[in-house]
């Protein structure tokens, strides 16, 4: 049984790629083979973090038309052989995706892979409502402000009523939160809300929290998803990520700033 | 999307049956002024437009023709349709009423018909009744059942319930609930919540930690603004009470 997992947001910039990347990369490592498909068309922006677009040559909008077969397009990773990428086109618009052409893709795709990871555009227009149309899970990657949070609840709206299990009356989309770019000491100084203030607002399934980390642009400038980077904070909080969702059992870490983890060991206040 | 469920794309169904049950209005004509009825509708559907945009009804003649007020039906149906409505049935209709619904293929209720025999009998026990006086339309629902909500409302999701309305879940801000009766929130109301949105002053709304944008009960309303200094995380009661707003804790 595939499933189809798609990485949403609602607002922009939040870290939907860098996620993408990160546990289709996790999935793969494990054993799982895993596709991440780029909704994003237009734009481009997987193959970079995935350090392959020199490699592209045909694209999801050339399969959808039939101007290339799905072997053709797909891109094998270099550093997995489990993980294949299929990118966006960067030359045409979002109006190249059909639904029906979406979902027949997803459908070959789906004989062939454990993981179909989409990565989708922000917004709730067009593209955001293809990636996330005929997902199994949702991962919804949001930052710790309010207008993001605003955002996730959204689009959560949208997986809720628009998605074709809700359309069918299926069982609905698992919805799973991904708190990202957290930073404690933010946090603490008020400046961003906390993971109880998320937590209240959106009553979400914890899959991880993902720590503001500088790894995480040297691992996109490198072209290495930042989950290969094992020493690194984001790097850990993502193979904990996977590790959950697989149904491992983790506690959550990179919570506290390393000022307060101090104060407690201290039992100071 | 599972494999298995992939599989049946290849052999899809085209179509199916299945019985479901769900809300309609009846619409009751009690005057055959075809002014009035068009001013009135257009009061009403202002009130919610959302709601009533492209909302499918059921038109019911019954209570016109008891007490032989004659209409046009074709031109009472063009009518609806111009105010944004769609006539799914006419029910209460006689013969000929019946007949033009028809014509303008328009399912007719034979059930509810007004046939001369039941007309006869209905009348007599009519005539000692004294006619509703001032009301030209009144909306009634097949079914004022509560409706229950246990998904959590989203922002940007709106839920209308022609009876009552009970919620399980939390109620986001930009999302909005309007019921014609009372609206219980067992969670958190951070939306808008509309109570009581045909004019029902004694629709009450109930929830158990108010946070709204919103409430409103029959038009009065507060907005966030006005409910600063609410504590949060007590279940409240608000009510109508001489034209005011009333908000108190329940415990
Ligand atoms: N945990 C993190 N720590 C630090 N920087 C991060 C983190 N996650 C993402 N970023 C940075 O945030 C920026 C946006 O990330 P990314 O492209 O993954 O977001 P996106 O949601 O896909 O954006 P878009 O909506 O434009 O598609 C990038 O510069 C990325 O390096
Ligand atoms: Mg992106």
């Amino acid at each position: 049984m595939a499933r189809i997992i798609v990485v949403t947001s609602g607002k922009g910039g939040v870290g939907k790629t860098t996620t993408s990347a990160a546990i289709a990369m996790g999935l793969a490592k494990r054993g799982h083979k895993t596709a991440v498909i780029d909704f994003d068309v237009g734009l481009r922006n997987l193959d970079l973090i995935m350090g392959c677009e020199r490699r592209v040559v045909y694209d999801f909008i050339n399969v959808i038309n039939g101007e290339a077969n799905l072997n053709q397009a797909l891109i094998r990773d270099k550093n997995c052989n489990l993980l294949y990428i299929l990118p966006a086109s960067q030359t045409r618009d979002k109006d190249a995706l059909s639904i029906e052409g979406v979902g027949r893709v997803l459908e070959e795709l789906a004989k062939d892979f454990k993981y179909i990871v989409c990565d989708s555009p922000a917004g709730i227009e067009k593209g955001a409502y293809l990636a996330m149309y005929y997902a199994d899970d949702a991962f919804v990657v949001t930052n710790p402000e309010v207008s993001s949070v605003r955002d996730s609840d959204r689009m959560l709206g949208i997986l809720a009523s628009k998605s074709r299990r809700a359309e069918l009356g299926m069982e609905p989309i698992k919805e799973f939160l991904l708190l990202t770019r957290y930073d404690p000491n933010r946090v603490e100084s008020g400046e961003m809300l906390s993971l109880e203030d998320v937590q209240e607002i959106l009553s979400l399934h914890l899959l991880g929290i993902i720590p503001e980390s500088k790894s995480v642009l040297t691992a996109s400038n490198a072209g290495i998803p930042v989950i290969l980077d094992e020493k690194s904070d984001a790097g850990m909080a993502y193979a904990d990520v996977v590790a959950r969702y697989l149904g491992e059992k983790r506690p959550h870490r990179f919570i506290e700033s390393k000022k307060g983890f101090l104060r407690k060991l201290f039992g100071g206040k | 999307m599972s494999l298995d469920v992939n599989k049946n794309y290849d052999m899809q169904p085209v179509l199916e049956f299945k019985s479901s049950t769900f809300f309609v209005l009846v619409l009751i004509i009690y005057s055959n002024d075809l002014m009035m009825i068009e001013q009135k509708l257009r009061e009403k559907i202002s009130q919610a437009q959302d709601f009533f945009r492209n909302s499918p009804i059921i038109l019911d003649v019954r209570e016109l023709n008891l007490q032989e007020h004659e209409i046009d039906i074709i031109k009472l149906i063009n009518l609806i349709r111009g105010v944004g409505l769609f006539p799914v049935g006419v029910r209460g209709g006689d013969d000929q009423q019946n007949l033009h619904a028809a014509s303008l293929f328009i399912p007719v209720d034979m059930s509810q018909s007004t046939t001369s025999a039941q007309a006869e009998i209905q009348k007599a026990a009519y005539s000692s009744r004294p006619s509703a006086p001032h009301e030209v339309i009144k909306e009634i629902v097949v079914s004022t059942a509560t409706t229950l909500i246990s998904q959590p409302v989203r922002s940007g999701q709106r839920i209308y319930a022609p009876g009552d309305l009970i919620i399980l879940t939390q109620v986001s801000a930009g999302a909005e609930i309007m019921a014609e009766g009372n609206i219980h929130v067992y969670n958190t109301l951070r939306g808008r919540a509309l109570a009581g949105v045909q004019g029902n002053r004694d629709a009450r709304i109930f929830c158990s930690d108010l946070q709204a944008e919103l409430i409103s009960i029959a038009g009065d309303y507060k907005t966030s603004e006005d409910l600063k200094d609410i504590t949060p995380k007590k279940p409240v009661q608000i009510y109508l009470q001489d034209q005011a707003l009333i908000i108190k804790e329940l415990i």
